[in-house]
């Protein structure tokens, strides 16, 4: 007879592990990205494929730099490539997304201890170091549709004059403006959210009352919320980084909070600031803020005594 | 009312219609002198010495303890050192069968005329929690304080265990009638026969045998693991919360076993104690599971033979449910009086640990509302003065953070080993 196996209780386990959790959101990822293909032409599937390698060859290395275990097969560096993808205009060229790719794996996430360790979102930050590094390239967006990568550079929405003529409503569902070549299609990443939402992968806390507070106060302030909300990154923010498990806080009333705090921000950015643009800030600046709404949002535990005031 | 966390799990109660089989009785028997909670027992027999079913054979003079008595007729052949699965070490008696099963003249139907008699006749049984841990019976019965509700525990959560179950349809009647004793004997106004709700055929049952008694109420329990254990219990049927660092009994609330109760109905009608138990045998290496009521004292392998094992195919094997059961080290391990299931497998997978990723599933899924992540790190910087503060010591090691961890860390254990870095007052 084989030796027995003798270890601690439990002796079951669930079958969702960590690379099955990223290989949904890679799903929850690919309509937003087919609508960006169809949008923008060959070079979403390029420079998401520069991005995935990239971010997967940084991941490899800097662990096996650094003596640890390989985590290449958690698929996290997978995610973070394409979220990164999806946050760059279609024209940047590849050696500018490789630095971003650098930026978000070596320097946001394995410097600071690898997957579930870093403070700040690795997607979020890359495309925030490009747009101060490479404002230009940064912000080169071309035609819906038109295919021409070559052409001068047309306003995303948010960036349009208060006189211009916006696009309508059906244009921002579906994607059909320009921007950042995986925000457009507030549609396909609903979409998305709700998948992973089922999947019961993200909670809808964080995107609900990001999105719902950012509206309210557009409302309040006499801008259009609706166009504010299908408009530029909130969609994908809101529901692919904002749900981030490291980045934000793990109890239900956190993401609350982190996810006013997005949308108050958002608003400020919009609003008063003369950056069209708010989404990748806001929750950059809610992910430095994470651990102190941990300290405040812990859980009610059944049966506790309250806690003694300082206690030793 | 808040509804508290849990965990949706496979039932897997695939002996649920498996009526209790009479296991052949064994050669020989070993018989711990220490199986339940409380100060092991000296042995009162010696090498060579004729014992007799239901003879004591073990005792101690600690008030916490369980006497220990013989489960078969036959020969002692020696006073054994013994290593019980959770590590400890005591003294068990083999014991050599004749096959003749002769009662012991000690086995009388006990004369209770007040309740310290009935505490006296509970010690005498050998009886003891049968849900798992194994809480002396008398100990439980004889509170500090007053109890108003009786709470039975028939939730039997854990996969696979339908030992309480089969009690349940089986001897229903043996389970009315100890809750009427106990009742009568603590003069417990209100009763509460918790059943999850994935046992439909008792709750129907006992619905309807307890129509004409208002002191008795049937509650239906979500099937959300873990319903059995005694706070969520005590709260999914009465409302009533036991505090950090109370017992049941500071809240009126008294829980015993289904199994343990019908025992005690049986004991005082027939004067048998406690030598005799229902288990269930499962696992995907056994060949045909099926329930087994067989002698304290019988290995292991043989009942895992007998159900169509092939032992050389074991790999894993555990007394109990696979959530909070314990690892069997080895097949030749006797059964104790709370064993309430052997599972053996033929597989199991080790895997790696993980970095967590933070998703939070630990946090969802615990009963008492701890952040077993947080709790995982200030573990590992050793952080005493947060781990208070993140309420460890009211983890129940109900294990509902590990099944879920996707990085598979080990999050009940851990919060165990915090348990012990937190000074006792």
């Amino acid at each position: 007879m084989n030796k027995l196996i003798v270890s601690p209780s439990p002796h079951d386990e669930n079958y969702m592990k960590t690379s099955g959790i990223m290989l949904n959101v890679i799903i929850a990822l690919i309509p937003a990205l087919c609508v960006g293909c169809y949008i923008f032409g060959w070079r979403v599937i390029t420079l998401t494929a520069v991005c995935i390698a990239s971010c997967m060859i940084f991941e490899y290395l800097s662990r096996r730099l650094m003596k640890r275990s390989n985590t290449i097969t958690d698929l996290s560096a997978v995610v973070t490539g394409v979220l990164l993808a999806m946050n760059l205009p279609v024209t940047l060229p590849y050696w500018m997304a490789v630095i971003g790719c650098f930026v978000a794996i070596v320097i946001v996430k394995q410097l600071f201890g690898g997957l579930g360790q870093n403070f700040a979102n690795p997607a979020i930050t890359a495309r925030i170091v490009l747009m101060v590094s490479f404002p230009k390239a940064m912000t080169h967006w071309i035609q819906p549709a038109s295919y021409d990568y070559d052409a001068v550079s047309s306003a995303t929405p948010l960036a349009m004059g208060k006189d211009a003529e916006l696009p309508s409503y059906i244009d921002l569902l579906l994607g059909n403006v320009g921007g950042c070549l995986g925000e457009t299609c507030a549609l396909a990443l609903l979409a998305g959210g709700l998948y992973l939402a089922a999947k019961k992968i993200i909670s809808l806390a964080a995107p609900v009352s990001f999105i719902g507070s950012l509206a309210v106060l557009m409302a309040i302030a006499g801008e259009d919320p609706l166009y504010h909300i299908l408009a530029g990154g909130v969609f994908l923010g809101a529901f692919f980084m904002a749900t981030d498990y490291a980045t934000t806080p793990i109890t239900f009333k956190g993401k609350i909070v982190f996810g006013l705090g997005c949308g108050i921000i958002t608003f400020v950015i919009r609003h008063f600031g003369s950056y069209p643009e708010g989404v990748s800030f806001s929750i950059l600046l809610m992910n430095i803020l994470t651990p102190y709404i941990e300290q405040v949002t812990r859980t009610k535990i059944f049966g506790a005594k309250e806690a003694e005031k300082n206690e030793g | 009312m808040n509804r508290l966390n849990g965990l949706r799990l496979h039932h897997r109660k695939n002996t649920e219609n498996s009526q209790t089989e009479e296991f052949p009785l064994p050669a020989k028997v070993k018989i711990p002198l220490s199986m339940t909670m409380g100060v092991p027992c000296m042995p009162l027999v010696k090498a060579g010495d004729i014992v007799k079913v239901g003879q004591k054979i073990g005792d101690s003079d600690a008030a916490f303890s369980v006497p220990v008595h013989s489960s078969v007729s036959g020969t002692v052949t020696a006073i054994s050192d013994y290593r019980t699965a959770s590590g400890a070490v005591c003294k068990a008696v083999e014991i050599e069968t004749d096959g003749q099963q002769t009662v012991s003249d000690e086995v009388k139907p006990p004369v209770v005329t007040d309740r310290s008699d009935f505490i006296k006749a509970v010690r005498e049984s050998g009886a003891c929690g049968l849900g798992g841990a194994g809480f002396p019976t008398h100990i439980k019965l004889a509170p500090k304080t007053p109890v108003d509700i009786l709470v039975v525990n028939a939730a039997e959560c854990e996969p696979y265990i339908t030992a309480d179950y089969r009690e349940m349809i089986e001897n229903a009647n043996d389970v009315i009638g100890g809750i009427k004793l106990v009742q009568s004997q603590l003069g417990i106004k209100s009763v509460k026969l918790a059943i999850e709700a994935n046992k439909p055929k008792a709750i129907k049952n006992f619905t309807k045998m307890a129509e004409n008694d208002d002191s008795i109420d049937i509650v239906t329990l979500p099937s959300k693991y873990p319903q059995g254990a005694e706070k969520v219990i005590i709260y999914n049927s009465t409302g009533r919360i036991v505090k950090e660092g109370q017992l049941p009994s500071d809240t009126g609330v008294l829980v015993m076993n289904v199994s343990t109760i019908a025992f005690l109905y049986r004991y005082m009608q027939s004067g048998m104690p406690f030598v005799k138990r229902r288990l269930t045998v499962d696992g995907n290496a056994v060949g045909s599971p099926r329930n087994i009521s067989t002698v304290i004292g019988t290995s292991f392998r043989e009942i895992l033979e007998y159900c169509g094992t092939d032992m050389d195919s074991v790999k894993k094997m555990i007394s109990g449910g696979p959530m909070m059961g314990m690892s069997v080290p080895e097949a030749d391990m006797p059964v104790v009086k709370t064993s309430s299931a052997i599972l053996a497998f033929d597989h199991y997978d080790q895997r790696k640990t993980s970095a967590c990723i933070r998703c939070g599933r630990c946090v969802k899924v615990c009963p008492v509302g701890l952040m077993p992540a947080d709790i995982d790190r200030a573990y590992k910087i050793k952080n005493i003065e947060e781990l208070k503060s993140l309420k460890v010591t009211l983890c129940m090691n109900c294990g509902s953070c590990t099944y879920i961890c996707p990085a598979n860390r080990k999050l009940a254990e851990t919060n165990q080993l915090a348990k012990t870095l937190i000074p006792r007052k």
